[in-house]
């Protein structure tokens, strides 16, 4: 009995706990996002935005929630039923997981694992999957044409992607996306690595579907993209993966390129400051992401298709290269191989 | 691909049926377009689907009465809708309209001008992904149809413009109110050209998409910006100019490619030329009449019908049977902000026209949407419907 508690009930219990209390957190935050981006918007576009249910509209993401639940979820006749359910629920559960390797501050991570930036890679690639289901089970022609452009799209832009991370490796020695962050203590990478900050950043726009690159959700001419069909939580939970996936991939730049959670001066700070600066880093590249949809007019599909084949690409291998010359030219690179 | 070659597997273009209920169809337009993977192979615009009978309607109306239709046609631009209709009239019954009201005609053309062009360079932003120009210029066009309430009491259908003039003369201040809007709005244009005349992608979008040849314009009787767009600056303002317009100074903007881009930069060059003319409207616009005093045509005001029994006849007059136009036909048309926006009518002596033929200068544009689309990318097809500016209350009539 004993042995059951320690070995099993007990630690799975810790386990559960810490999930808890980082997804019920994360759901929060994903369900004030999209207010905080409708109240940014607003005020870039000379509007009030949400301000009638409570105050300030601070209510309005749980209206949207209730109103979300409540209605009758439609599957189309023609749709491939089992995968048609299965595709929101599927881009959901991936933004999700991915957040178990992201270190919000000194130790507080889920699992701390060596391969992080890996995993990391491996589950925001697999997003693309809820995007083609929906788009082929779907049958209808819209959201068929939007998923064979998002699939094109995320796999050009990982490629460039890959490339970046591995030139940050390079510098850190490692995977574990704890250590890349200590290894940021003297200079945070975006300075060294300056244009490959910028080509991480307006790639990470493209792998979550964001302006200027809303190709899958384009509305002027694919109207709602993959999701045309769909329809209260099912719909919901496209949101819901989209917003938590845009929180990610800030956190993943933050971590590989702004120091996670360290503070922006050199002096020690408490354990318990490391999740406040963490998420005020990826409060400030989420509000750089709304900017940039409030902006920017949407790429077409093939000039989108050039710039992540025939410009980034060439430009990060060049740049990985000279990174790579220039650490070991210099001895700079990383000795111990940790 | 052998199976295709020999024609045992048979591979077909993807249909799409793009509208009638399409956030990029402005309005309910219908294209059933051919696609080959993203490429438009052919584009086919089904139109037909706010017809309202609009001309057979006229027919059963007094002359008078015909005024509201017209600003149900393109109600992005009322005024100069009935603005064509109120010329075409006049002519027929030989009508000298008084100084102020021509020019306050041409003044309320001109807002009219801008809030066309607001509405359609904004929706052209929005038709290539861009929101926030659509949300500014909404702002702008507010304040310009304040104006229209203030001179006729409606916000969109005005039906201010009347044969032999203007309903009312315009209410104290708004001229200078006008004019203070008028002197502000360099600086709103300039604000809207900084999100798009040189944002790269905007360009990229625009630029070269939508292609017009000078020829190909003639020969599919486009007029307005798609005509200039092409380099023909051929404006009916100066052309041949109706009302005041010979009084004022301004100048015709001329594109050089007659891409998508080219059109966007005449709209917006227009769009400063309006406000040139109306300063120089609000300048030169002198006291006096607004509406013919020829009693048997335009109604006799409030006070004087208490006393004159004539008023009160005539008065009676117009508005149950309306007024009698001699036998004739004409054409008229004016510079609509879309183009040549023209009225035939003929008249049969009675109290109604005999016909009223409308003749709108999208309906010659949308029927070139299938070789503008040919070829392009099916995004394009959004930014070209942006460009050629339909509105599907004049198209489907």
């Amino acid at each position: 009995m004993d042995e059951l508690w320690s070995g099993y009930l007990l630690p799975g219990g810790i386990i559960v706990a810490q999930i808890l209390a980082l997804l019920v957190p994360l759901l929060v935050i994903v369900a004030f996002l999209t207010l905080f981006e409708r109240k940014v918007m607003a005020a870039m576009q000379l509007r009030l935005g949400p301000n009638v249910v409570g105050p300030f509209g601070i209510l309005q993401p749980f209206a949207d929630a209730l109103k979300m639940i409540f209605k009758e979820t439609i599957i189309p006749t023609g749709a491939n039923k089992v995968i048609f359910l299965a595709a929101p629920m599927l881009t959901f559960i991936l933004a999700m997981i991915a957040w178990a390797v992201i270190p919000v501050g000194a130790g507080l991570v889920i699992a701390n694992i060596n391969v992080g930036v890996l995993y990391l890679f491996a589950i925001s690639s697999l997003g693309v999957y809820g995007i083609v289901m929906a788009g082929w089970s779907s049958n209808s022609r819209y959201p068929f044409l939007a998923a064979l452009r998002s699939a094109s799209q995320m796999v050009s832009y990982e490629v460039s992607m890959g490339f970046i991370i591995i030139s940050v490796l390079l510098c850190v020695g490692s995977l574990n996306l704890s250590k890349i962050v200590e290894a940021q203590r003297t200079v945070w990478f975006a300075l060294p690595l300056f244009p490959m900050f910028i080509i991480f950043f307006i790639s990470t726009l493209a792998e979550t579907n964001r302006h200027p690159f809303d190709l899958p959700e384009a509305e002027s001419e694919l109207v709602a993209g993959y999701q045309v069909e769909y329809s209260s939580m099912s719909f919901g939970l496209f949101m819901l993966g989209e917003y938590a996936n845009m929180i990610l991939m800030c956190g993943m730049t933050t971590v590989l390129f702004l120091g996670g959670w360290l503070a922006p001066y050199p002096l020690p700070t408490p354990v318990w400051m490391g999740p406040f600066w963490f998420a005020l880093k990826v409060t400030l590249l989420l509000f750089v992401f709304i900017w940039v949809r409030a902006t920017l007019p949407r790429y077409r599909y093939d000039q989108l298709m050039r710039l992540g084949w025939k410009v980034f690409l060439p430009f990060s291998l060049a740049w990985l290269v000279l990174t790579a010359a220039v650490l070991v030219y210099f001895d700079l690179a990383p000795k111990t191989v940790m | 691909m052998d199976a295709v070659k020999s024609g045992e597997l048979k591979i077909e273009n993807y249909t799409l049926n793009f509208g009638p209920q399409h956030p990029a169809a402005h309005g309910v337009l219908r294209l059933v377009m051919e696609l080959d993977g993203e490429v438009v192979e052919r584009c086919d615009p089904h139109i037909g689907l706010l017809h309202r009978g609009t001309e057979k309607l006229i027919e059963y109306k007094t002359y008078l009465q015909a005024v509201p239709y017209f600003d149900r046609l393109d109600y992005v631009s009322p005024m100069c809708m009935e603005h064509a209709y109120a010329l075409a009239v006049e002519k027929l019954l030989g009508l000298e309209v008084p100084p102020r009201g021509q020019w306050i005609r041409v003044l309320f053309s001109e807002i009219t001008r801008i809030l066309n062009h607001l509405l359609n360079i904004t929706t052209q932003a929005l038709d290539v992904g861009a929101t926030t120009p659509a949300l500014w210029g909404f702002e702008e066009r507010e304040k310009l149809m304040e104006f229209y309430e203030r001179v006729s009491g409606a916000r969109l259908h005005a039906a201010y413009f009347r044969p032999g003039g203007v309903h009312q003369d315009m209410p104290a201040k708004l001229g200078d109110d006008i004019g203070a809007y008028a002197r502000g709005f360099q600086k709103f244009i300039d604000d809207l050209e900084g999100l798009l005349t040189e944002n790269r992608i905007f360009k990229q979008r625009n630029v070269d998409i939508g292609l017009v040849k000078l020829e190909d314009a003639l020969d599919w009787g486009f007029s307005g910006v798609m005509l200039r767009g092409s380099g023909l600056p051929w404006d009916l303002r100066k052309a041949q100019p109706y009302d005041m317009y010979e009084e004022v100074d301004f100048d015709i903007p001329v594109g050089k490619n007659g891409d998508c881009y080219d059109r966007y930069l005449c709209r917006i060059e227009e769009m400063r030329q309006s406000v040139r003319i109306i300063e120089q409207c609000l300048e030169k616009m002198p006291p006096g009449e607004v509406v013919t005093l020829d009693r048997k045509v335009a109604p006799p005001s409030r006070a004087e019908m208490k006393r004159s029994m004539e008023a009160l006849i005539h008065h009676f007059k117009l508005y149950t049977e309306g007024y009698k136009v001699p036998p004739g036909e004409t054409y008229v048309a004016v510079e609509a902000p879309k183009g040549e926006f023209g009225v035939y009518v003929i008249a049969d002596g009675t109290n109604r026209p005999y016909k009223c033929k409308i003749r709108c200068p999208d309906y010659a544009h949308l029927q070139a949407l299938d070789f503008l689309c040919k070829g392009h990318m099916l995004a394009d097809a959004p930014a070209v419907i942006g460009s050629l500016d339909i509105v599907f209350g004049s198209i489907d009539r």
